[in-house]
């Protein structure tokens, strides 16, 4: 197939070339170029790769920018301590602790380097930080006035640090050495189809969340909540890897505005006095910060025939809904605007529908993600993960830049200790010819066929309330959808490759997500994993992560203790997240 | 099996009067996180080659001309 095609862009070529770095970054989103930009800032000797499947500018999650931090730790308003108790017990206890409370003392630097790119972040009258609550307990909310300006400020430094930037590369699969160390990755050009092997001495993955695990509710399979882009490549890689995965079971599900699937950000609108409400134009929860305890309360009440659920503004002054409206419309997401002036609703004169988001992988907002420390490693020497793909609970944008610069740092001082690992030489034939093998056929199912068909089971059978029946039938499902498309899946261009490969990883972490529910056998994090068989939480025998990895070639499950805390928690702030329904009305 | 050609009402607009891509310019298509742009070989203008579209909006805030426009998708509208 490759040579009966015409030259030009999409069209697959043949092509295998090879570079060399000490490091390399895998995503240009958010966590991967603050990692590469403090890699070079740390070792300006070193050779720096800064691989992106889209193109640095405008990937990633805040492709658009973001509208403020969701967990600024500021001296003045909150301390470490405060956000690292915070976060355990909004993540149900489930969490190692060390690493929360690095970023906590960290990420107020990381607020002044940004502020130094020429990232505004809102301050008072006084000149102090404008910090505002929404979370349960603790104050750590920060708008960003000129939030949009994110990526471009980002961008200027990584020009200015000299990384190298390989734009339009896919990376498939990593490598690793005899000794289990990693040593480079295996990419695929997105619009040529050609290979490019990185050999590097330490590698850093950003790749974000998997997004495009469940399918939307408006059935249009790109209308996710993350940037689609974000299709859990990192998972799929650091499994393949043999490095392990924490708590996947711990979904993200999100409560968004209905059909545009964008977050309703209560956030923003909570500190002016917005908050979500049942069609009786009742408040029902408390605080409306993300967590699996809230979105049971969300479920909880549509169920109730209370709902809808909505995001309430219209009793504020028009003005200060006007003003609401226009952070919302302006920053992250803005095409919400239009979608608001079709469906001709004004936030200070109507309620805006919300609903409950499909399923995915995020540990931005609630915990799965690979397992990582307080360095930001991955169970694989040599191998690190920032961002939403890298186990640290509920990181957000600020996690990600902050546990970027952690793994940048430390991942440049591994590679000056070590020579390039030995890999076997095949890895690199048998991963194109799987790679490729969609292309050699002449007849067969297209790629957005098997992923529609993947995502739809996992709609089917995978979303919460788990049902242990359920999943079992999704899993051999998904076992024929794989055998489809291990055997009959064809690709035409170089785009419709990059979507195949796609589909592989979302495929891998739709069985994760299956293999880790079941294993964890009760309820924890309200929302994210209710199993109806297991209707209770258990801390005798599941007050622990569960950890996922590859062994003999299949996927298999253990318990790791949660490390022995920092912070204590006392016995009766421990529940603080379960204490969120409104029951008295006024 | 043979396959079908599905139509679909795509979200991102081009206005070809004020698309300077036959001069060269490929911005959209560069910025575009799930690569979904194209230019045609037949007018040299920007067009929306595949629908899979987050409405994200880089191409039409980065165009130097103002040519691009993005609509919601016709299933979430």
């Amino acid at each position: 197939m490759l040579e009966r095609l015409e030259k030009g862009m999409d069209d697959l070529r043949a092509g295998l070339n090879e570079v060399d770095c000490d490091l390399l970054v895998i995503g240009g989103g958010t966590a991967g170029p603050m990692a590469a930009y403090r890699a070079r800032k740390k070792n300006p000797n070193a050779k720096v790769i800064l691989l992106e499947k889209a193109n640095v500018k405008r990937s990633g999650a805040i492709s658009m920018g973001m509208d403020g931090l969701n967990n600024a730790v500021i001296p003045g308003h909150s301390t470490p301590e405060q956000y690292t108790k915070e976060i355990t017990i909004a993540n149900d206890g489930i969490c190692d602790q060390a690493a929360v409370y690095k970023y906590a003392q960290e990420c107020y630097s990381i607020i002044e380097e940004l502020d130094q790119f020429g990232i505004r972040f809102q301050k008072d009258d006084n000149g102090e930080y404008d910090v505002k609550k929404v979370h349960h307990i603790g104050t750590y909310v920060l708008p960003m006035p000129n939030g949009d300006t994110v990526k471009k400020a980002l961008y200027r430094q990584l020009r200015r640090a000299r990384v190298l930037i390989s734009n339009r590369y896919m990376a498939t699969r990593l490598l690793t050495g005899k000794s289990g160390r990693a040593a480079g990755a295996i990419a695929v050009n997105t619009r040529s189809g050609e290979f490019l092997v990185i050999k590097a001495k330490a590698v850093i993955m950003c790749t974000g969340a998997a997004g495009r695990l469940g399918l939307p509710t408006s059935g249009y399979m790109y209308g996710t909540y993350e940037n689609p882009t974000n299709s859990g490549e990192g998972y799929a890689m650091a499994y393949h890897a043999g490095a392990k995965l924490a708590n996947l079971e711990c979904f993200q599900i999100n409560p968004l505005i209905k059909d545009y699937n964008g977050p309703a950000c209560a956030y923003v609108a909570g500190p002016f006095g917005g908050y979500t409400a049942n069609s009786k134009n009742e408040r029902f929860i408390e605080c409306d910060y993300w967590s699996g305890q809230m979105m049971q309360e969300f479920f909880n009440e549509l169920q109730s025939g209370k709902g809808p659920v909505y995001l309430k503004l219209n009793h504020l002054h028009k003005d200060t809904a006007d003003h609401i409206e226009h952070i919302l419309h302006t920053v992250e997401r803005p095409s919400r605007g239009r979608f608001h002036e079709q469906r001709g609703t004004k936030y200070s004169e109507q309620m805006i529908e919300m609903h409950i988001s499909e399923i995915g992988f995020c540990s931005g907002h609630s915990a799965s993600g690979v397992y990582v420390d307080e360095f930001a490693r991955t169970t694989v020497p040599g191998l690190y993960a920032a961002g939403d793909m890298a186990s640290v609970p509920h990181n957000y944008m600020l996690g990600a830049f902050t546990n970027g610069a952690i793994a940048g740092e430390h991942a440049i001082d591994f590679a000056a200790d070590v020579d390039f690992e030995e890999f076997d030489g095949a890895a690199v034939g048998i991963e194109q010819e799987r790679v490729l093998a969609p292309t050699k056929r002449e007849d067969g199912i297209p790629p957005n066929q098997i992923e529609y068909k993947v995502r739809r089971l996992v709609n089917d059978y995978l979303q919460p309330p788990k049902v242990t029946a359920k999943y079992e039938l999704c899993q051999a499902r998904l076992a024929e959808v794989r055998e489809d498309m291990e055997e009959r899946m064809m690709v035409r261009d170089a785009h419709e490759l990059m979507r195949s490969m796609e589909v592989a990883s979302i495929l891998d972490c739709a069985d994760m997500a299956a293999h880790a529910s079941l294993y964890r056998k009760e309820s924890r994090w309200g929302l994210y994993h209710w199993r109806t068989d297991y209707p209770d939480s258990s801390d005798e025998e599941w007050k622990c992560h569960v950890l996922l990895s590859k062994q003999d070639g299949k996927m298999a499950c253990e318990k790791k203790a949660v490390q022995p805390y920092i912070i204590p928690i006392a016995d009766d702030e421990k529940d603080a997240y379960y204490k969120q329904r409104i029951t008295a009305q006024a | 099996m043979p396959l079908a050609n599905t139509p679909t009402s795509v979200p991102v607009v081009v206005d070809e009067d004020k698309c300077i891509a036959d001069k060269g310019c490929t911005v959209c298509v560069d910025v575009c996180p799930l690569d979904v742009l194209r230019i045609s070989d037949l007018t040299g203008k920007a067009y929306m080659k595949y629908d899979e579209c987050w409405y994200c909006m880089p191409c039409e805030a980065d165009c130097p001309t103002n040519a691009v426009t993005v609509n919601i998708p016709y299933l979430l509208r």
